[in-house]
């Protein structure tokens, strides 16, 4: 699923424009899977898979595979719409330095909404 | 598009609140029974544009938005520079029964939405005699914190679009696209720490969940109205409102926390009949 994550990024200028003060590296928790997404300048520059030994990483974004499935939906049901629905219902964990999330909050919101454009 | 004007005109009231001076933007328009209108937490009567602007609705409603203080076009009160800004129930009470008194309104209806929404369960609760109706739109007896709002007003980020990103999921995803970013242009668009200062009420010091209980539904009828996909006012938080009042309370399809501003003709739906029903009060 995040392997689609360069190419659906990258292909959006005007994200890449919004992101083009963001260069950092954070980590996707899906159940015990863990993913390193690096972007550089608003890119995505690259997704790398776990497992990790010593991760090294800004911010956590953990949920289980149930509910990033849900969230990554088109349209996803009542409740997933959103990390913050998630994060309210228990269902996500943020963790970590959450300065680059809140600061550039609307473009990570936007990448992570990316995967939603087209069904697997 | 040939350029034309909408029927709502706006206004600067001066009047005092809480001892001290305020100027405050008002829009109005059409006629009839009163509805005074309240925006939500770090936003502006701006919310409101498809309400003013629908003539099923200004036939027979005298349809009133005012920004509060600190908001929108209204101003901060002379001094402001030297304080924090915090909203508290009592101050929000105040400030709705003086505007209204301001503005001469006889028994107006009240309509608020989130911060607007838990309010006029203050209001149903302290003064019931004093209002037509009541409608509670996102309207919950307390919402905990679930993100740190501290955020939301410091220099190293910025705060119009981090105080737009807490709330963007809140709109329904379904809601026209247009409508969507002009709803989070006005939370971009708030002052330094207006936003937290109004979810002081929101998240602590509004909590009236001890107080529910005591709201009697027969000295003012309450209407409640909440999006499906709020998750911050829930539909769980509003139906326990209904139940512990005996309010109506309507789950609105494909809206969320922001009805009024995030599509405007399938929130009228909902409105319409409620406020038919209070027209025959």
């Amino acid at each position: 699923m995040l392997d689609r994550l360069p190419d659906l990024v990258n292909a959006d200028a005007n994200l890449v424009r919004r992101g083009r003060f963001v260069s950092t590296t954070f980590l996707v928790a899906i159940d015990d899977a863990d993913y390193l997404v690096r972007i550089a300048e608003g890119r995505v520059a690259g997704v790398t898979p776990g497992p990790f030994i010593t991760p090294n990483y800004s911010f956590a974004l953990r949920a289980s595979r149930e509910s990033w499935d849900k969230f990554w939906q088109p349209l996803p049901p009542l409740g997933f719409t959103d990390m913050f629905a998630l994060v309210k219902n228990k269902l996500m964990r943020v963790e970590g330095d959450l300065h680059p999330l809140m600061a550039n909050l609307l473009y990570f919101k936007d990448v992570l909404a990316s995967l939603r454009k087209e069904a697997r | 598009m040939s350029p034309h004007f909408e029927p709502a005109i706006g206004r600067y009231l001066h009047l005092d609140l809480f001892g001290r001076p305020h100027r405050l933007y008002v829009e109005e328009a059409g006629q009839g029974i009163p509805l005074l209108c309240l925006h939500t937490a770090g936003s502006d009567g701006r919310q409101y544009r498809g309400l003013l602007n629908d003539a099923h609705v200004t036939a027979n409603f005298r349809v009133i938005v005012f920004d509060m203080p600190w908001h929108g076009k209204s101003s901060p009160p002379v001094g402001w520079q030297d304080e924090e800004y915090k909203l508290t129930s009592r101050d929000y009470v105040r400030m709705i029964v003086d505007i209204a008194d301001a503005l001469e309104l006889d028994k107006p209806v009240v309509m608020g939405c989130s911060i607007g929404g838990r309010i006029v369960l203050h209001l149903a609760n302290e003064h019931p005699e004093r209002f037509r109706a009541l409608i509670g739109l996102e309207s919950a007896a307390h919402v905990a914190p679930y993100y740190d709002v501290n955020w939301l007003d410091r220099p190293d980020v910025n705060g119009g679009p981090v105080c737009a990103g807490v709330v963007s999921g809140l709109v329904a995803p379904t809601a026209p696209v247009a409508e969507r970013w002009e709803t989070l242009w006005h939370y971009m668009q708030g002052g330094p720490g207006v936003f937290k200062g109004d979810l002081h009420f929101y998240m602590v010091d509004g909590d009236i969940r001890d107080r529910v209980d005591s709201i009697d539904i027969r000295r003012c009828p309450l209407y409640l109205l909440t999006g499906e996909y709020d998750y911050s006012c829930t539909s769980e938080g509003t139906l326990d409102v209904a139940r512990r009042t005996g309010a109506e309370a309507v789950i609105m399809k494909d809206l969320g926390h922001f009805p009024m501003s995030e599509n405007p003709p399938q929130f009228n739906g909902y409105l319409l009949p409620v406020l038919e029903k209070i027209r025959k009060l």
